[in-house]
């Protein structure tokens, strides 16, 4: 349906008139939608997009960032500046009991730390909220078990995933009707590939953190993944010392989680170019990824995205 | 993909180049129909293999998971790269449409991908929903199989157009040109009447890599296209920016007082301002002033975009109304004709009160005729009291106000829809229409001096419905009568409509069967209805176990004051009480269907009245009613 004919648009365009539909839709048709922040690239495109659909009215709801303290300082200096930037109706929220616990990457490892900083953080903080959808950035090319991710995707009152309860979804026609306590988790990229989100960056303009372009960054690497020493509450292993490499990220997180690649790609043509000159730089970022990846299914049903 | 060699300063150049390349290519959504066995896995790690979407690292791997495996040449079983099946058994997870991405130089593609046998009909159905080729794979040693035929009615069904037929595993019938010339004229014989643009037949085999991307030496006799090469030509889009314009309102967007625009996406056709529009539902006529997104006003959008029109006078609009051009308008009745694929456990019952979406619409619709149910594996058609999970029926759908629609041949956005239980709030099934029913659009309501404002009036009381629920023996037909006794010595008119007496004349026609039962209480519901319009107070005593039925009531009962009472026994003093001796049957299995004992009562969620028929004698019940309905309600108000 959104095949280019003799007349019609191109690709990037189909997909994001396809995006604004969606964010419309879950305006006029939910009571309290939010939209998830994580500072990254997926999540600039979706402000992007949410700005497009909206405009010229503000974005009709809050946007929800769920912050762990550790993410990269340049990360929430971007993130209060887009804010002033887009009028935005900003939500930051941080698990008390986890601060208060001290909980953190370096003691608690990286399973814990995302659990309860993260996982539990967003259930607070939807909770609180009482938020009935929950517009999130997740792409089915992702992973095999995003393969079959629902747009709409429906959550029971204690924002479990029933894999057995979710609904067909059918031509552009979204079944978004909600029983009390249920909510839905929305996908409006659901159908954009990785290299469709940098096209689309660099094609519109849209500004990202600039740790995703290649710099001289103060890192240190642990089995084969460098780990950039972002402030002075990193932990350094005995005779570790911090060098200067020149590095980009894939993905932004808690910076003691991320792992940067070598790269020389300091600008969205290079970062563009060499994705997809390099087959095994792309495999390289996969595999920091992995922690994540793995558990998708896990946190998924747990409440997480 | 676009392999173009990088220099770091010569990116942007490059990227110049190559994202030309990438606006130039399309999208294609495909669908791909077969089971594990017709080797459609096998297809579908071919194709992301070819398209290089295979990372190295990950071969090697997956040369590894191939030994003791059926491998092509690669040494390679491409099935282990899609199928991720098993684990996902496992963990019980539902497996219905998986999408897959992959690009050549050429185009760029989605592949839905509807694995697993069970509830097939309704994941193709799904799958194909947004394709615009069906890919129907047939293993050469099998031929045309009961499951072909389905696979393609059910691509007829929701309107795709292209059909490439995949003759695989031609290495295993010897490359015989006959075997793929036998299936190839039978199946084109029996794809005749399914109304397919194009349809080619493809000698491969996935494995080997015949006929994928080149011309197979196996095959010298085969002249036809390579599957790769034909997806990437292939003409598939309908023009729909010629079609007659369609703009569904999804939001209406008013930032302030001095800005009032709507938002929504072009279904079809095109707009330019000034160009005269109307409001399909209240004809409403305005012009185009402003065609506006964040990139800056447009004069003009076609067919996909995503755009906020403003107009030059005020109208009321709201979301669900659809805006045209004069003479190009849609059908805009409450009666049409359609063709269901059903998707749920629930069977379809004719005459239960359902959600209808369509587009930006959403009214309360109901199926009031079931013509026909479809066999998809003959395609034969037999008459049908229901509709079952992965059935697929035609069936004639009334909506409770009229809404704009356009048959699914001239549109497939404006002329699909679902319909949604009111209260698991599950999709129950996807309907394409065929035409709306003329005789529907001429159909108004008879509108007479003589209303029921006069008549309520004339009486001096308020015309209502109280509509009893409650097990049988509860005690809902004698409060009934000691409620109808008081009111006529009081000069109130009031009659009862029980549900036995209704029985034995009205609705002697009607069994106990779940269809029946709504059937039933449709009727008592009319007929309630048009007493109440008489000007009378309509008592109305009937098990009701239902809660759709209950609410159907309400529904058909429209603007006439509605009271829902729910005698409140438990089952066990019920039984006990036995008045007609009717549990005692029921528990010796004399009675099918007795609610309580063989069918449910859904308890009522939340009944305007609730009377405790264990706590309480019938005339405590009928005081209390009473006080809470009638006592202060001596005037007349509707």
């Amino acid at each position: 349906m959104s095949s280019v004919g003799p007349r019609g648009l191109s690709h990037l365009k189909s997909l994001e008139s396809e995006s604004i539909e969606i964010f419309r839709e879950v305006a006029a048709s939910f009571e309290r939608p939010v939209m998830m922040y994580s500072i990254g690239k997926d999540s600039s495109v979706l402000l992007h997009l949410a700005r497009k659909a909206f405009f010229p009215s503000r974005i009709p709801f809050p946007v929800l960032h769920i912050d762990t303290r550790w993410k990269f300082r340049e990360m929430i200096e971007f993130r209060d500046r887009m804010a002033r930037q887009h009028d935005l109706d900003l939500i930051v929220h941080t698990n008390p009991d986890g601060l208060a616990a001290g909980i953190n990457p370096f003691d608690h490892g990286s399973a814990v730390h995302t659990d309860i900083m993260k996982t539990q953080a967003l259930r607070q903080a939807l909770n609180a909220g009482q938020y009935d959808a929950a517009i999130g950035g997740a792409r089915r090319d992702e992973e095999k078990s995003r393969a079959k991710e629902r747009i709409f995707s429906h959550r029971n009152a204690q924002h479990a995933w029933d894999p057995k309860n979710q609904r067909p979804e059918l031509w552009r026609i979204f079944n978004t009707r909600l029983a009390p306590g249920e909510s839905m988790r929305v996908f409006p990229i659901s159908n954009w590939t990785e290299l469709d989100v940098w096209t689309y960056i660099y094609a519109e303009g849209i500004e990202i953190p600039d740790l995703y372009f290649a710099r001289r960054r103060p890192v240190v690497e642990r089995s084969g993944t460098l780990i950039m020493v972002d402030d002075d509450r990193f932990r350094f292993n005995p005779g570790e010392t911090p060098r200067e490499e020149m590095i980009r990220f894939r993905t932004l997180g808690c910076y003691p989680l991320s792992g940067g690649i070598r790269s020389d790609a300091a600008d969205l043509p290079s970062i563009i170019m060499e994705m997809q000159a390099s087959r095994t730089s792309e495999r390289e970022g996969r595999l920091i990824d992995s922690d994540s990846v793995g558990s998708m299914e896990k946190k998924k049903q747990e409440g997480y995205f | 993909m676009a392999s173009v060699p990088m220099t770091a300063s010569s990116a942007e150049t490059a990227l110049e180049l190559w994202l030309a390349e990438q606006t130039d290519k399309s999208l294609l959504r495909f669908l791909t129909c077969g089971s594990v066995d017709d080797g459609k896995s096998t297809l579908i790690g071919r194709l992301l293999y070819d398209s290089q979407l295979i990372l190295d690292d990950q071969l090697a791997s997956l040369r590894k998971e191939s030994r003791n495996r059926t491998t092509g040449d690669e040494g390679i079983d491409f099935s282990l790269l899609v199928d991720g099946l098993t684990a996902e058994r496992e963990q019980g997870i539902t497996i219905d449409v998986a999408y897959r991405f992959f690009s050549t130089d050429k185009r760029k593609f989605i592949v839905a991908d509807t694995p697993g046998h069970e509830q097939y009909t309704r994941n193709m159905a799904t799958g194909a929903s947004n394709a615009d080729l069906g890919i129907v794979l047939i293993d050469a040693r099998k031929g045309v199989l009961t499951q072909t035929r389905r696979h393609s009615f059910i691509l007829s069904l929701i309107g795709v157009k292209h059909v490439v037929l995949a003759v695989n595993k031609i290495d295993l019938v010897g490359h015989d040109a006959d075997v793929f010339n036998a299936i190839e004229a039978e199946y084109r014989e029996f794809a005749r009447e399914l109304g397919f643009e194009t349809l080619v037949a493809i000698p491969l085999s996935a494995l080997k890599g015949d006929n994928i991307l080149t011309p197979s030496p196996q095959t010298p006799w085969y002249n036809g296209p390579q599957l790769v090469p034909y997806l990437e030509s292939i003409e598939v889009a309908t023009d729909r920016v010629e079609q007659p314009f369609r703009f569904p309102v999804q939001w209406v967007n008013r930032p302030n007082l001095d800005f009032r625009g709507f938002s929504g996406t072009l279904a079809s056709g095109e707009v330019k301002v000034g160009d005269d529009i109307l409001v399909a539902a209240s004809r409403k006529p305005a012009k185009i002033s402003r065609i506006v997104t964040m990139d800056g006003d447009q004069q003009h959008a076609i067919a996909g975009e995503a755009v906020t029109l403003v107009l030059d006078r005020e109208v009321d609009i709201s979301r669900g109304d659809v805006l045209v051009h004069p003479g190009q308008t849609p059908d805009y009745s409450n009666q049409f004709q359609a063709r269901m694929v059903w998707m749920s456990d629930e069977q379809a019952i004719p005459g239960r009160s359902y959600l209808l979406k369509l587009g930006a619409q959403q009214v309360p619709a109901s199926i009031t005729a079931l013509k026909f149910r479809t066999n998809v594996n003959t395609l034969e058609q037999s008459a049908a009291t229901t509709l079952e999970l992965n059935e697929v029926g035609t069936v004639t759908i009334a909506t409770d106000k009229p809404i704009a629609f356009d048959s699914y041949g001239d549109n497939p956005l404006t002329g699909s829809f679902i319909l949604i239980d009111r209260i698991s709030n599950a999709t129950l099934g996807a309907g394409v229409i065929e035409y709306g029913l003329q005789r529907a659009k001429n159909l108004s309501y008879q509108s007479f001096d003589v209303n029921r404002r006069v008549r309520a009036e004339m009486k001096g009381q308020t015309p209502q419905i109280v509509w009893f629920t409650g097990l049988s023996g509860s005690g809902k037909s004698t409060v009934a009568n000691l409620i109808e006794k008081r009111l006529t010595s009081e000069g109130r008119h009031a009659y009862i409509l029980d549900g036995d007496n209704v029985r034995h004349g009205l609705n002697k026609d009607l069994g106990f069967t779940d269809e029946a039962r709504v059937e039933n209480i449709r009727r008592v519901a009319e007929v309630a209805r048009l007493m109440a319009d008489a000007g009378l107070i309509v008592i109305v005593s009937f098990i009701s176990p239902f809660r759709n039925e209950r609410r159907l009531a309400r529904e058909v009962a429209g603007d006439v004051k509605f009271t829902e009472v729910f005698v409140n026994t438990p089952l066990e003093v019920c039984e006990a009480r036995d008045p007609k001796g009717l549990y005692a049957k029921a528990r010796r299995g004399e009675i099918n269907n007795f609610t309580g004992i063989s069918s449910p009562y859904e308890t009522p969620e939340k009944p305007d009245i609730v009377l405790h028929g264990a706590l309480q004698d019938p005339v405590q019940m009928a005081d209390d009613l009473y006080a809470r309905v009638f006592e202060w309600d001596t005037g007349y108000s509707i």
